[in-house]
């Protein structure tokens, strides 16, 4: 046997997939062990830092439609576990790590505020083991694999919402809400699992691919599909499938609800994305026959009913969260067209919205640290009294509506490109229609915050630079990648190209 | 579906009976604990189903002899479902663990752990907050 093939390279180059995953891993644990909280912040930095370099690394790599296969352990797979990563992967690790390490100088003085000092190291112990669980979980390419990351990132995740419970208790119950369909939706997603392994014998994801491929009418294959799609439809908050969102956002303390809606539904999608293109193949009867008649459905109805909910919310935390069960919807709505174009939609609509709401929950987390709440009473008129922090509000908003010179405008026009070239065309006028109730719900934030009359009684002043400059940072990104899309989009048709095409050789 | 049928898919059955009966638990009962408890019996039927699964007729406990002298006629059941299992019930255990040490604050903050008394305080609270901060929809939309 030729051992190069076997054993995984000698550099550390090569070694990047795991590190990436694994640095935040072994960081968990120290920061427990050294019990400070200042130690416990620089060590979650570090690794995020790191996860992040490692993961742009392999994206470049892998722009040009390159896979990188790490062997754990050096076993050879179908037999051992295997990391594999590809344009698809990369984009999305990149994300994860990218949003986590801009939100963590964030987090420092945002937690300092809603959580007491004593659990401030347990807390960096959680985020970092949560993010180990979503990196993972994208990195791997073993599909039982994929359901022991994603237990590890949900199980750290309860514990982080349930934190937000110092402020208010209902984070407990959210907490607990979220614990029961998540875990629900991981068993179903196990037993799928299992019935694709009954039938091919095999947990590697291309092996498998290889196999079903035959198998279009095996009804056990039909099952584990069915079971795949409800179960991570429950984990990514498809529409009928969110309950868990809006209270697990609404009481979880802003750092996580900003971290959560930037990656954790995300990576979720990413599953769905792989199992749908990459272990099935998009040309099976019984899969077009669910893009058509149940996500497809589904993804329109979350765009509206989810953003008409989200206008009548007086709570910001809880109008974003509904937004980004619509936002959900748009992304579902690139898969089901099964398209390259709709597929380059929805990944490249996953990393807009991940920044952008990223900024806007960060924004939120802002006002309830100067305010003390984020109902929009409180807001009224903190446009003169905090008006850095409203401005990169403002460029969120724009960039959520979709208006051109911003992120999501680009997402929005692939996605309406992809909707005509099916001759869809009810299709896009739908998606600019139910983009003026994103316009309805961010207006009235922005006439809080800038046409009512401010409360003179208070004196306020702007939150701190380390929470700032994060903001910003990510809230210039929403901006720079409205014009520059040579990254976004191009990564993101490579990824949707070695999607469809066989990121199966 | 002969008797044949459903005899030979036994396993299957069973898996399917206590399945719906842990789901059944989730969705019905009220009570938090009574919920993990069906989660538990919901995640134990899905762990049965896996190690039926690796039964292989006639088939004995995958361990090689020491001298590694192995018989070809000799047929093993597959270990693999069960390495996985092993897993997934770590997983369980500490999903079971979370929810009950959920419970043990839940039942400090709230004084009951009833689904239906906790939804009232609830909705009283919302409706506090929507007296002071403006009507919203909320809730279970």
């Amino acid at each position: 046997m030729d051992s190069a093939a076997i054993l995984p390279g000698l550099s550390i180059i090569d070694q990047l997939p795991l590190l990436a995953v694994v640095l935040p891993m072994l960081a968990a644990p120290l920061c427990v062990l050294f019990g400070n909280r200042h130690i416990a912040w620089l060590l979650a930095f570090l690794a995020s830092l790191f996860s992040f370099l490692f993961s742009f690394h392999m994206l470049l790599q892998v722009m040009d439609g390159d896979v990188l296969s790490y062997h754990l352990g050096g076993w050879a797979p179908p037999m051992g576990i295997e990391y594999r990563i590809d344009a698809a992967n990369a984009f999305v690790l990149m994300l994860i790590s990218g949003i986590s390490t801009v939100i963590l100088p964030y987090a420092r003085r945002s937690i300092a505020y809603e959580i007491t000092k004593v659990s401030h190291t347990l807390f960096y112990c959680c985020y970092l083991l949560c993010l180990t669980g979503l990196l993972g979980v994208v990195a791997t390419g073993d599909a039982f694999n994929v359901f022991v990351f994603l237990e590890i990132s949900a199980l750290s995740t309860y514990v982080l919402v349930a934190m937000g419970a110092e402020r208010d208790r209902r984070a407990l119950t959210a907490a607990y809400d979220y614990l029961i369909m998540g875990t629900i939706g991981a068993t179903f997603f196990v037993i799928g699992i299992g019935f694709l392994y009954s039938v091919t014998g095999t947990l590697n994801m291309v092996d498998m691919a290889e196999r079903i491929s035959t198998l279009e009418d095996n009804r056990t294959v039909q099952a584990g599909f069915a079971f795949i799609v409800v179960g991570m439809g429950l984990k990514a908050a498809i529409y009928p499938l969110h309950l868990w969102l809006p209270g697990s956002y609404t009481y979880a303390p802003s750092v996580v609800t900003a971290f959560l809606a930037a990656t954790a539904t995300k990576a979720a999608i990413y599953v769905l994305i792989r199992f749908m293109f990459s272990v099935f193949q998009p040309e099976f009867i019984f899969e077009l026959h669910t893009f058509k008649w149940i996500l497809m459905p589904l993804a329109i109805l979350a765009m509206f009913a989810a953003s008409l909910i989200a206008v009548f919310q007086t709570d910001l935390k809880r109008l974003l969260a509904y937004s980004s069960v619509a936002q959900v919807g748009y992304m579902i709505l690139g898969i089901s067209l099964a398209s390259k174009t709709g597929l380059s939609a929805a990944i490249i609509h996953l990393f807009n919205h991940g920044i952008t709401k990223a900024v806007l929950f960060m924004v939120v987390g802002a006002f309830l640290m100067r305010v003390g709440g984020s109902f929009t009473k409180y807001l009224n008129g903190l446009g003169k009294q905090m008006p850095i922090t409203c401005a990169a509000f403002v460029v969120g908003g724009l960039s959520l509506i979709g208006v051109p010179g911003t992120a999501g405008f680009i997402s929005k026009w692939v996605l309406i490109d992809a909707a005509l070239q099916k001759d869809l065309w009810w299709l896009a006028v739908l998606i600019v229609l139910s983009s003026l109730l994103a316009v309805i719900y961010v207006w009235k934030v922005v006439e809080v915050l800038y046409m009512k009359q401010p409360d003179e009684t208070r004196v306020l002043k702007e939150v701190p630079y380390s929470m700032l400059v994060p903001m910003w940072v990510l809230a210039i990104a929403c901006i720079y990648f409205g014009f520059d899309t040579d990254l976004t989009l191009r990564s993101a048709t490579v990824a949707a190209e070695s999607l469809l095409s066989g990121g199966i050789k | 579906m002969t008797l044949d049928f459903i005899l030979g898919h036994l396993n299957y059955w069973l898996f399917i009976i206590l399945m719906m009966i842990g789901f059944y638990i989730v969705v019905a009962r009220g009570n938090y604990i009574k919920k993990i408890v069906g989660l538990n019996i919901f995640q134990a039927a899905v762990f049965m189903f896996y190690i039926s699964l690796s039964k292989v007729e006639g088939g004995t406990a995958p361990i090689f002899p020491i001298d590694m002298n192995i018989d070809p006629q000799v047929v093993y059941s597959n270990p693999l479902p069960h390495v996985l299992i092993l897993t997934a019930i770590v997983v369980g255990i500490a999903t079971t663990s979370l929810g009950l040490a959920l419970i043990v604050r839940i039942r400090e903050e709230y004084g009951t752990i009833e689904e239906d008394e906790i939804l009232e305080i609830e909705s009283k609270l919302q409706s506090d907050e929507n007296s002071t901060e403006g009507a919203s929809m909320g809730g279970r939309a």
